[in-house]
C-alpha cells in the first residue's frame, strides 16, 4: 500500500493543504517580530476565505477576490493593532475577541454563499514539457500560482527581515522598542504596519481555502488553522524559512488525516491529530528556545509607550 | 506620513467604583451601537434585532427561564475563569474542559444507571469536576514544565475534546435504540437533575453556581491563597522574590478553574439532555462566552454572576433572531467579539486619562 506513488501523492498534496498556513504563519512572524501578539489569525482567515469566495464570485476574477481578502485581513488587524498599540489593551483578548468577530461576521456575511459552486476558481498551472515531466512534474510543477506565491514569499521576507533596513528597523521595535524610539523610529507606525501586512497574509490565507484548496464557501472553513497558525510562528522560531518547513509538515498530516480513513480509524480520532502534533511541536520547540536561548522577540506583548518606558 | 495628533495616556492614579460602572456602562453601549451599524450594513434592520433579542431574553417568564437556564453553566465556568485570569493564567479552554466534564458525567450515567439519585448525581458532579480538572492539568504541565504557553494548549485541547465527544457518540457510546442518530441513550431517572417547576432551571446546579461564585470570591479577597494567586498575576516577580511558588499556583488555578467548567458540563447532560450529543448540542460556546463573563465583571467571581446572567439573556434572545431572522447560529459570536473589545478598550478609559495633542 505505502508505495512510491502514495508518497508522492501525499507530498503533492501536502503542500496545498499546508500553503494557507504558509501565508498565516508567514503573516504572524512579522506582526509578532514587531512585539505585537495577534491571536485574531482565525478571525482573519475565516473573513479572508469568505471575502475572498464573494468577490471571486460577484466579479468573476478570482484574483480580484484574493486581493480583497488582503484588505479584509488588513483591515480587521487594523482593529487589533489600534486596541493593542494606541490603547495598549491585553494583546491575548483583543486577539480573541478579533477571532470571535471574524467567525461570527463571516458565517452572516456568508450564509448566502453556502453551496454555491465558484465558477472562477484558481487552477492549478501548467507548465509546458516540465509539468509533465515524470514524477518531477507532479511533485513541482503542478501546483496553483497562490501555492507558488506563498513559497516565493519565503526567501523575499527572510531576505527584507534580515538583510534591510526596514528589517533591522522591525526587528529592533520588536526587541527594544524604547532604543529604536531612541533612535528615531516611529514605534508605532512599524507596529500598525506589520501587524496589518500580517493581517493582509492571513486574508490571502484564508482565500486559498476557499477560491483554490475547497474552492467553496463553508461555515467556520478555517477549522482552528489560525490557532495552528499561531503554533507554528512559535516552532519557525519566528523565521521565514522554518515557517515553511512547519507549514507543509501539518499540511501532510491533513493529507494522511484523509488517506487512513479508509483503514478504518475512526475520523473522530484522526481530526485530533492536527491539534495534538501542534500541542507536540509546542513542546519541543519550547525546549529549544530554552536550550538554544533564542525566542520570542523580547517586546513581545508589551505594549510600548515613551511616558513609561 | 505624519499624524496630525498624538493620542497620550496618562495613567489614573485612583479609580472610583462609579466611574468603573459608568465606563463599563457606556462600553456596552457603544459596543451595541457598533453590532447594530454592522447588523445594518449586512441588511438587517438593527432596531428589529435588538427588539427581539430583548423580549426573547427578557420579555416573558418563559424567556426568562430559558436566560437563568443558560446562565448556570455560564456563572460556573466564568467564575472559575475570573480566578485563572487574576492568576494572569490565560485558561482559554473551558469549553473543552465543560465538555470532558460532560463525557465523564454521561460515562458514569450510562453505566451505572441503578445506583440511587443521591449517590449517582453526586458522583458525577466529582467525576465531571475532576475530568475538567485533569483536562486542564495537561497544559498546566506543558506550562509548568516544558515552558508552553497555556493560550494554546488550552485551546487545542478544545477540538481534541469536541472529536473525543463526536468518537464516543458515532462509536462506543451510540445508543442502540436511538435509530441510528449519534446520541447515547437516556440517562435514568436516578441521573436526572431536578428542574423549577415546568421549567428547565435544573436548580441544583444553579445553587452550585452560585456557591462556587461565594466560595472563590473568598477564596481570592480573604484568604493567603488568594493574596498569592493576585500577587502572582500582578507582579510575578515579586512572588518569586516573596517565596510563593509560582507553578503549584499555576497548576491550581487551571485545575480550578478546569474543574468548574467540567461542572457546567455535568450540569448540561444530567440537568437538559439527559445524554450525551453533539458538543454544540451541549454546548454553544458556553466556555468562550464565559471568558466574556470573567472580563465583563472585571475579574470579580461575585459580579460573574449578574454578567453571566446578562450573557446568558444575550445567548437567548440570540436564538430569537436566528429564527425571526434567519440567521446563522454563530452570528452570537460578532456580539461576543465586539462586546469584548469595547470592554478591554474601557479598562484603559478607567486607567488612564485620554489626552489629544496637535
Amino acid at each position: 500500500m505505502i508505495d512510491l506513488n502514495f508518497i508522492l501523492l501525499a507530498l503533492t498534496a501536502a503542500i496545498p493543504a499546508g500553503t494557507p498556513l504558509l501565508f498565516g504563519a508567514l503573516g504572524e512572524v512579522y506582526a509578532e517580530r514587531s512585539g505585537v501578539l495577534n491571536l485574531g489569525v482565525e478571525g482573519m482567515m475565516i473573513m479572508g476565505a469568505v471575502a475572498g469566495f464573494a468577490v471571486s464570485l460577484a466579479t468573476g476574477y478570482v484574483w480580484l477576490g484574493v486581493l480583497a481578502a488582503a484588505l479584509v485581513g488588513a483591515l480587521l488587524a487594523l482593529v487589533h493593532a489600534f486596541a493593542s498599540i494606541t490603547l495598549r489593551v491585553n494583546q491575548v483578548v483583543s486577539g480573541l475577541a478579533l477571532t470571535m468577530l471574524g467567525l461570527g461576521l463571516s458565517s452572516m456575511i456568508g450564509k448566502r454563499y453556502v453551496g454555491l459552486p465558484l465558477p472562477a476558481r484558481l487552477e492549478p498551472l501548467h507548465f509546458p514539457v516540465l509539468s509533465d515531466l515524470p514524477i518531477i512534474g507532479p511533485l513541482l510543477f503542478r501546483f496553483d500560482p497562490l501555492a507558488y506565491l506563498a513559497i516565493l514569499l519565503v526567501p523575499v521576507l527572510w531576505f527584507v527581515l534580515y538583510k534591510t533596513r526596514w528589517g533591522n528597523t522591525l526587528r529592533s521595535v520588536g526587541e527594544n522598542p524604547a532604543a529604536a524610539d531612541a533612535l528615531g523610529v516611529d514605534v508605532a507606525r512599524v507596529r500598525y504596519l506589520a501587524v496589518m501586512f500580517g493581517g493582509a497574509l492571513a486574508g490571502i490565507g484564508g482565500a486559498y481555502l476557499s477560491v483554490a484548496y475547497a474552492p467553496a464557501w463553508i461555515e467556520g472553513m478555517t477549522a482552528g488553522a489560525g490557532w495552528i497558525v499561531i503554533a507554528l510562528t512559535i516552532f519557525a522560531m519566528w523565521d521565514p524559512p522554518r515557517a515553511l518547513l512547519g507549514a507543509y509538515l501539518f499540511g501532510g498530516v491533513r493529507v494522511l488525516q484523509f488517506r487512513l480513513q479508509p483503514l478504518g480509524i475512526s475520523p473522530n480520532i484522526l481530526n485530533m491529530l492536527p491539534f495534538l502534533l501542534t500541542i507536540l511541536v509546542l513542546m519541543l520547540s519550547a525546549g529549544q528556545v530554552v536550550r538554544r536561548r533564542i525566542g520570542a522577540p523580547a517586546a513581545l506583548m508589551v505594549a510600548y509607550s515613551r511616558e513609561e518606558r | 506620513m505624519k499624524a496630525p495628533f498624538r493620542i497620550r495616556l496618562e495613567r489614573r492614579l485612583h479609580v472610583s467604583r462609579f466611574t468603573q460602572f459608568v465606563t463599563l456602562t457606556l462600553a456596552l453601549l457603544l459596543a451595541m451601537l457598533t453590532i447594530g451599524v454592522v447588523f445594518f450594513a449586512l441588511g438587517v434592520d438593527p432596531l428589529f434585532a435588538y427588539g427581539r433579542i430583548f423580549t426573547g431574553a427578557f420579555g416573558s417568564a418563559y424567556s426568562l427561564s430559558e436566560t437563568v437556564t443558560k446562565s448556570i453553566p455560564l456563572i460556573l465556568a466564568g467564575v472559575g475563569l475570573t480566578l485563572a485570569f487574576r492568576a494572569r493564567v490565560y485558561n482559554i479552554g473551558a469549553e473543552g474542559q465543560l465538555l470532558i466534564g460532560a463525557i465523564v458525567a454521561s460515562g458514569l450515567a450510562l453505566n451505572f444507571p441503578d445506583w440511587p439519585a443521591f449517590v449517582l448525581l453526586p458522583a458525577m458532579f466529582i467525576g465531571g469536576f475532576l475530568g475538567g480538572a485533569l483536562w486542564a492539568f495537561i497544559p498546566g504541565l506543558l506550562k509548568t514544565r516544558f515552558r508552553v504557553d497555556e493560550v494554546l494548549t488550552t485551546l487545542m485541547l478544545v477540538y481534541v475534546a469536541s472529536e473525543a465527544v463526536n468518537y464516543l457518540i458515532y462509536g462506543p457510546w451510540k445508543g442502540p435504540s436511538e435509530s441510528g442518530f449519534p446520541i447515547t441513550e437516556r440517562f435514568s431517572a436516578a441521573a436526572q437533575l431536578p428542574r423549577l417547576f415546568n421549567t428547565r432551571i435544573h436548580y441544583p446546579t444553579l445553587l452550585l453556581g452560585l456557591l462556587v461564585a461565594g466560595l472563590i470570591y473568598l477564596l481570592i479577597e480573604r484568604t493567603w491563597l488568594g493574596y498569592e494567586i493576585r500577587v502572582v498575576g500582578e507582579n510575578p516577580a515579586a512572588a518569586q522574590f516573596a517565596g510563593i511558588s509560582n507553578w503549584k499556583i499555576v497548576l491550581l488555578v487551571l485545575m480550578l478553574s478546569g474543574g468548574l467548567a467540567g461542572l457546567a458540563g455535568v450540569g448540561e447532560v444530567a440537568g437538559i439532555h439527559y445524554r450525551l450529543r453533539n458538543p454544540t448540542g451541549i454546548s454553544p460556546g458556553y466556555g468562550f462566552t464565559a471568558i466574556l463573563v470573567a472580563w465583563l465583571a472585571r475579574l470579580n467571581p461575585l459580579i460573574a454572576v449578574p454578567t453571566a446572567f446578562l450573557l446568558g439573556g444575550l445567548l437567548v434572545g440570540g436564538d430569537a433572531i436566528q429564527i425571526a431572522l434567519n440567521l446563522p447560529a454563530a452570528t452570537i459570536q460578532i456580539f461576543n467579539g465586539v462586546i469584548l473589545f469595547f470592554v478591554i478598550g474601557a479598562d484603559i478609559f478607567t486607567q488612564y486619562r485620554i489626552r489629544i495633542e496637535r
